[in-house]
């Protein structure tokens, strides 16, 4: 659809949703249904989908198999330019640049699925909790919620490594922890929309319990946005456990984190800046892969989800 | 209005004291004494009673966190004891580079964000708008220490034309602005894909607005109307976004700091973690996220402010 000629979407029935929106906050308003956008989309789905594919594919295979072992020291090749027996080429240790990628995947999909389990395993339930309970117990978790939100993810992982030392414990918890209130408010939200709906009512009205309704008619209609906002989570986690792990706050040398690989490489840039560029690469093509699928999947389902 | 300011003021100070329970919390509820973990195993235990006298551990833990509360909110922050300087003066030093580094990185992310949100949403459906969306989507998908660390490759290692790393003095503004050049476009890249996502959802919003349609009827062309009725209201994210994103940045620039070696608030937090000179640490830790709530509440007032429908709900 384009701006110079028709009103856009005028006659469709895009047009009796448009307008109804907040402009920022997890909202679920029906999408546009406008033919254009939604074939664009569905290349967000495809494409992302086709990434994150791969990364588990090579992950899983890294579990079993990698060129070299991950961890092999070879001094006599050390720097060596990708060659048929190294394609990627080794880094300052003689390791295999390729075997440790592979075996990166595996480390970054495992932290990243850790943080949005310590988020989604306190934040569903507290914001079901906020969206049944209106009174002090709600609004405790509200007000908690407010508190914790906004507090920086990155800062809390930085004190938190600072305080206990830097692990990929630490820093799954503490990325997981920042992520709650995002699950909580989503969750609220959602939940509040589906528990005033008629079929709710109904159920009430017949004498089904709280937490009954919320196993029947909740959950399953507000899977789709959770599971959006895990998918763009994802991202983001994985986005800012690499920038602990460059820190030097996270998995820690010599395991093959790709933050740690950048961190590593970066004191080569001048001699062998590709070392540095294949970690870099890594990192960017899984965090666009997760954020393609997390809006594929919201177009897909006519959710609203990102931030 | 005033309501509402006072409640997320409200919110605000519960924020402040929950933040600094838990920073103050961390230091103190380390394993073993903080003097113990400060001097090593080598230690006697003589200095280490006397350093703990000296850091006024000894007294009881209250005490201890009002003290520190009182150093915070007046600026008497005591001294490192790792490296023996002002505490205060150190993160006031460090301020100068990353505050400058944080405004520049917004400004690019804006130059960035604006024409890529606006155009990708008016020429949606065509081949231009899709490639302006994909733009901004893969932009917020570039780490910034990757997108730094390219940076250094291409305009330091292959063209020598600016610094890898390193940052002069402010008497040399114009070196110094060249220090701080590549760290900020590095920074402003993300920014600049998140801000147009928003820009862009906010635009095409306003494409399908009732009023934006009732502004085309009475005759105005496709411009006019945008430019009378609607770029006014798809602009006012910018303002939230804006806003939070100066947050995100300052996050930011503490790993940006660190790819290109600039002696900021980042750099300075790092190497007090590494050196476990906690006292620092916990300081630039509170700083931080004090501003980063100020700063939501600032937006989240702006708002209200700017957007009067806002002003019924709660």
């Amino acid at each position: 659809m384009s701006a110079q000629a028709e009103p856009a979407g005028a006659s469709g029935p895009a047009a009796a949703v448009a307008g109804t929106a907040g402009s920022a906050g997890p909202e679920v308003v029906g999408g546009p249904a406008v033919g254009t956008r939604r074939r664009v989309r569905s290349f967000s789905l495809v494409a992302g989908g086709l990434i994150v594919a791969l990364i588990i594919v090579t992950a899983l295979v890294a579990l079993i198999w990698t060129p070299y072992p991950a961890l092999a020291v070879d001094p006599a090749g050390r720097l060596a330019g990708s060659s048929g027996a190294h394609l990627l080429g080794t880094d300052q240790y003689g390791r295999d640049v390729l075997s440790r990628l592979m075996s990166g995947a595996r480390i970054t999909l495992y932290t990243g699925f850790i943080s949005v389990l310590v988020a989604t395993a306190v934040g569903i339930p507290a914001g079901l909790v906020a969206a049944l309970y209106g009174g002090v117990v709600g609004q405790a978790v509200l007000r908690l919620t407010d508190i914790l939100y906004g507090f920086p993810a990155l800062l809390a992982a930085i004190a938190l490594s600072a305080a206990l030392g830097a692990s990929t414990t630490t820093a799954m918890i503490a990325i997981g922890v920042a992520y709650i209130p995002v699950f909580v408010r989503v969750t609220r939200a959602n939940a509040l929309g589906v528990l005033a709906s008629e079929y709710v009512m109904a159920a009430r009205a017949y004498g089904r319990r709280p937490w009954a309704i919320v196993r029947r008619h909740v959950l399953p209609n507000i899977a789709t946005t959770i599971v959006v906002q895990m998918c763009l989570l994802f991202s983001l986690a994985i986005l800012a456990e690499a920038a602990l792990d460059y820190l030097g706050l996270g998995t820690r040398p010599p395991a093959p984190s790709w933050g740690s690989m950048l961190q590593q490489a970066q004191g080569y840039l001048h001699s062998d800046p590709a070392l540095s560029l294949w970690p870099g690469l890594a990192v960017f093509v899984v965090v666009l892969g997760f954020s393609l699928l997390g809006d594929g999947l919201a177009e897909l389902f006519d959710v609203r989800a990102r931030r | 209005m005033v309501r509402f300011a006072a409640h997320r003021l409200g919110i605000l100070v519960l924020s402040l004291v929950g933040a600094s329970v838990l920073v103050f919390g961390a230091l103190t509820l380390l394993p073993g004494s903080p003097a113990q973990v400060i001097l090593g195993t080598q230690a006697t235990p003589q200095s280490v009673h006397h350093l703990t006298v000296q850091l006024g551990l000894d007294k009881p833990l209250w005490q201890q966190y009002f003290d520190w509360l009182h150093g915070m909110v007046t600026g008497a922050l005591g001294t490192s004891y790792v490296s023996q300087l002002p505490i205060g003066t150190q993160i006031w030093q460090a301020l100068q580079v990353t505050g400058p580094l944080v405004l520049l990185g917004l400004v690019i992310g804006l130059v960035i964000a604006i024409p890529l949100g606006l155009f990708g949403a008016l020429l949606q459906g065509r081949a231009t708008g899709a490639v302006l969306g994909a733009i901004g989507q893969v932009g917020l998908a570039v780490p910034t220490f990757v997108g730094g660390t390219l940076l250094i490759i291409v305009f330091a290692v292959e063209f020598h034309v600016l610094p890898a790393s390193g940052f002069p003095e402010w008497s040399h503004p114009g070196s110094a602005l060249k220090s701080l050049l590549l760290p900020a476009i590095s920074l402003g890249v993300v920014e600049g894909g998140i801000i147009s996502r928003y820009l862009r959802t906010s635009v095409l919003d306003l494409l399908q607005s009732d009023y934006l349609r009732t502004a085309r009827m009475k005759g105005l062309s496709m411009g006019q109307a945008l430019r009378r009725h609607g770029l006014r209201n798809a602009m006012l994210p910018l303002v939230t976004v804006g806003g939070l994103e100066l947050a995100g940045l300052i996050v930011g620039a503490i790993v940006v700091e660190n790819v290109f070696t600039l002696p900021g608030i980042g750099t300075l937090l790092l190497t007090s973690v590494n050196n476990r000179d906690l006292l620092v640490a916990q300081d630039i830790v509170m700083f931080v996220s004090g501003t980063v709530l100020v700063l939501n509440l600032l937006v989240d007032l702006s708002y209200r402010l700017l957007d009067p429908r806002l002003a019924g709900r709660s």
